[in-house]
């Protein structure tokens, strides 16, 4: 509790006690009213002042102007009880909610704890503590063990591992050593290590990432829109309900019944119309519901770029991916050896030791799927034969590695493969020793999100690859995608999904995974469009409205997920607390409850909306 | 020229009302205020001298929530 809070409570208990005191003892008349009025002031002084510079200021019919009305009018009508009663609970609805609004606010930004305070900047006299906004980009800074990343730059220095869980939700380390490129944000957690900054600190990716999530709340969302412009009608088609339900009913009564007016009745129901009606439960549960899905959906590694995309999200029901980097590794690994005539690693070693001099993707994955130290003393004469390969001496035995017109050129044999990717013949002193099979390896986790999706809702998911038509069927048929379109240009995707957005009925939304690369206009025409393994690409942060921070696709079903939760339980919170304000309202007029229920309506409502819109933060086992 | 600044205020409600005070301020092009993070994000107008209109919003804030804060 802050100053403000504790010193509210007192006010809280004090009034408390005088007005339980108060009401038991046994005096009438004037003394009681003054008595009463002690307790009244102490706890509404504010509320009053407030009313009363709010009509000064032009600022009528807010909720400080209805309560003050309210309770001002029950305690002329000489129910000081529930006229101090109703200040009182007023107030203890707003401590509740200042409290709850102040923990829910730390829980989130103790969950994007990812602001660094401090660099450790090398200078010729030592190292210097200093503010990440002064350190220039090219300087060499110091991560202490335990400390966080402050900018985002290289390591050329010292090795170490880094825990990103505040960035990614991933909560395996991740190994770094000199080269490797660092992440403002994420803790270094076991080495020192010396790290050449390659951005600016406000360029950087914890500065992006805080200034996105704290944005994210302007971009307004419908039932938002919605409750900003009904609590500008709202009130004041309530006060003009109250007046009238003050002054029609007696007048009528007069005039054509002959009966008393009833004055003071009527105009206490009036009373407890105004005390009902105070819009705060709406007007502070919505944004908070918002605000947590967006901050609980963070800290699993999902940015959700405004409230708006947090609706769209919730009505999506058709979902298209690209291939490479999305569903697939995006990088070209040896899936096979086949027909080789020999010990398929001795295969490997010959193939990875001819290519040894070239850099090459497919030379690449060569060496990486070899996986030891390669000794380039052991190939000589190395010749590139274009497009189709290389030809070289291994350990003095003469190797060729490449496709099959190189096999042609050579007039080697060679075996056809029926598997899809790149294959790699390889010959070995004249005669044909198999071939290596190279292709995008499926993420371990596609399958599983494709089930995950249609298992939230998703009615049906596309495949839209540049890739040729066999490679993508066979990546649809082994994930269990519904839908493929291949070889596209990207031109052709926003085509397609321009199409797909002007055929869907109204509520369905599309949404486009891509890995951000050159999808970006993709990305930003689809109703949502979601990034995945944005961390460090500034295209796909910008492009995207929802960025998955790493590029595990079980992300996207989560985020569906969330975003169903919470608009969940933005509806639940819109629907329960007009319905029984509603209702109160109606009981009211009718003279059936007193003000005491209107009370519960008020401020009961108002704590049961804060305590279902923070359940919303809680998103880890959905 | 954007900038930041920390604030204080009790409800959501009177946050928008700051909001739309703020906004009519001479010097400004636009206001967001963020209840949630308790944030002022001001565009000031080129060549503006940020003090003097933030003393001005600060004003105007004032007059609409008169237990509001902002730190400049």
């Amino acid at each position: 509790m802050n100053k403000k809070q504790k010193k509210n409570l007192t006010r809280i208990i004090v009034s408390a006690i005088l007005l339980l005191v108060f009401s038991l003892l046994p005096v009438k008349g004037a003394v009681r009213f003054i008595l009463f009025l002690i307790p009244y002031f102490i706890i509404g002084y504010d509320v009053l002042r407030k009313a009363g510079k709010g009509i000064i200021n032009r600022q009528v019919f807010d909720e400080n102007f209805l309560m003050a009305v309210a309770t001002v009018g029950s305690m002329a009508l000489g129910e000081y009880v529930e006229g101090s009663a109703v200040m009182l609970f007023y107030q203890i609805g707003e401590l509740f909610q200042s409290i709850a609004v102040g923990k829910s606010r730390k829980n989130i930004t103790e969950l994007m704890d990812i602001r660094p305070d401090y660099a450790n900047l090398e200078t010729e006299d030592g190292i210097e503590e200093v503010d990440p906004d002064d350190v220039e980009v090219g300087s060499i800074i110091v991560v202490k063990p335990g400390e966080k990343i402050p900018i985002d730059g290289v390591i050329i220095e010292g090795t170490t591992s880094l825990n990103t869980s505040a960035l990614t939700g991933e909560s395996l380390p991740r190994d770094a050593a000199a080269g490797d490129e660092v992440i403002s944000g994420s803790i270094n957690t076991t080495g020192l290590i010396r790290v050449k900054t390659t951005r600016e600190f406000g360029e950087s990716t914890a500065s992006k990432i805080l200034d996105m999530v704290e944005n994210a709340s302007s971009r307004k969302s419908r039932p938002e829109d919605f409750i900003t412009k009904f609590a500008h009608y709202y009130t004041p088609a309530v006060c003009g309900a109250a007046l009238a339900l003050a002054v029609l009913p007696p007048l009528v009564r007069m005039a054509f019944m002959q009966a008393d007016p009833l004055w003071s009745a009527w105009i206490f129901r009036a009373l407890t119309f105004l005390v009902i009606s105070c819009p705060c439960a709406l007007v502070i549960s919505i944004p908070l519901s918002f605000f947590a899905g967006i901050g609980g959906a963070s800290h699993e590694g999902i940015l959700i770029k405004g409230s708006n995309y947090m609706e769209t999200l919730s009505k999506v029901r058709y979902a298209a991916f690209d291939k490479t980097g999305t569903m697939t590794e995006g990088v070209f690994e040896v899936s096979g050896i086949h027909h080789a005539s020999m010990d398929t690693d001795k295969l490997l070693e010959y193939a990875a030791l001819a290519e040894s001099y070239s850099s090459h993707p497919i030379s690449l994955s060569l060496q990486r799927a070899y996986g030891k130290e390669i000794d380039p003393e052991r190939a000589s004469d190395i010749k590139e034969v274009g497009g189709a390969g290389v030809t070289a001496k291994v350990d003095g035995v003469p190797v060729a590695v490449g496709n099959a017109r190189l096999m042609q050129q050579l007039g080697i044999d060679y075996m056809d493969c029926h598997s899809i990717g790149t294959i790699v013949h390889v010959a070995v002193d004249g005669s044909y020793a198999g071939h290596i099979l190279i292709a995008d390896v499926i993420k371990p986790h596609a399958r599983q999100a494709i089930e995950t999706l249609k298992a939230s809702g998703i009615k049906k998911t596309i495949l839209l690859t540049g890739d040729s038509k066999n490679v993508a069927d066979n990546v649809a048929a082994e994930l269990g995608i519904d839908e493929v379109h291949a070889q596209l240009l990207p031109g052709d995707k926003v085509k397609f999904v321009e199409n797909m957005i002007g055929a869907e009925s109204s509520g369905e939304k599309l949404a486009f995974v891509g890995d951000g690369i050159n999808d970006a206009p993709v990305l930003a025409r689809a109703d949502v469009g979601i990034a995945m393994g944005a961390l460090g690409s500034d295209a796909a942060i910008e492009a995207a409205d929802v960025v998955l921070m790493d590029d595990d696709p079980l992300k996207i079903s989560k985020a569906i997920r969330i975003s169903k939760k919470c608009l969940r339980i933005v509806y639940e919170n819109i629907v329960f607390a007009i319905g029984v304000k509603l209702l109160c309202l109606i009981l009211s007029a009718l003279g059936i409850t007193d003000m005491w229920a209107a009370i519960f309506a008020d401020v009961g409502v108002m704590i049961i909306a804060v305590c279902n819109a923070i359940r919303v933060l809680r998103v880890k086992n959905l | 020229m954007k900038k930041t600044y920390k604030i204080d205020v009790d409800c959501a409600n009177c946050a928008a009302k700051m909001e739309e005070a703020a906004k009519k301020v001479e010097g400004v092009n636009d206001v967001i205020v963020n209840f949630m993070t308790l944030k002022m994000k001001v565009d000031f107008k080129d060549g503006v001298d940020k003090d003097a209109v933030m003393a001005n919003i600060f004003k105007e804030c004032r007059k609409v929530e008169d237990d509001c804060e902002i730190y400049f």
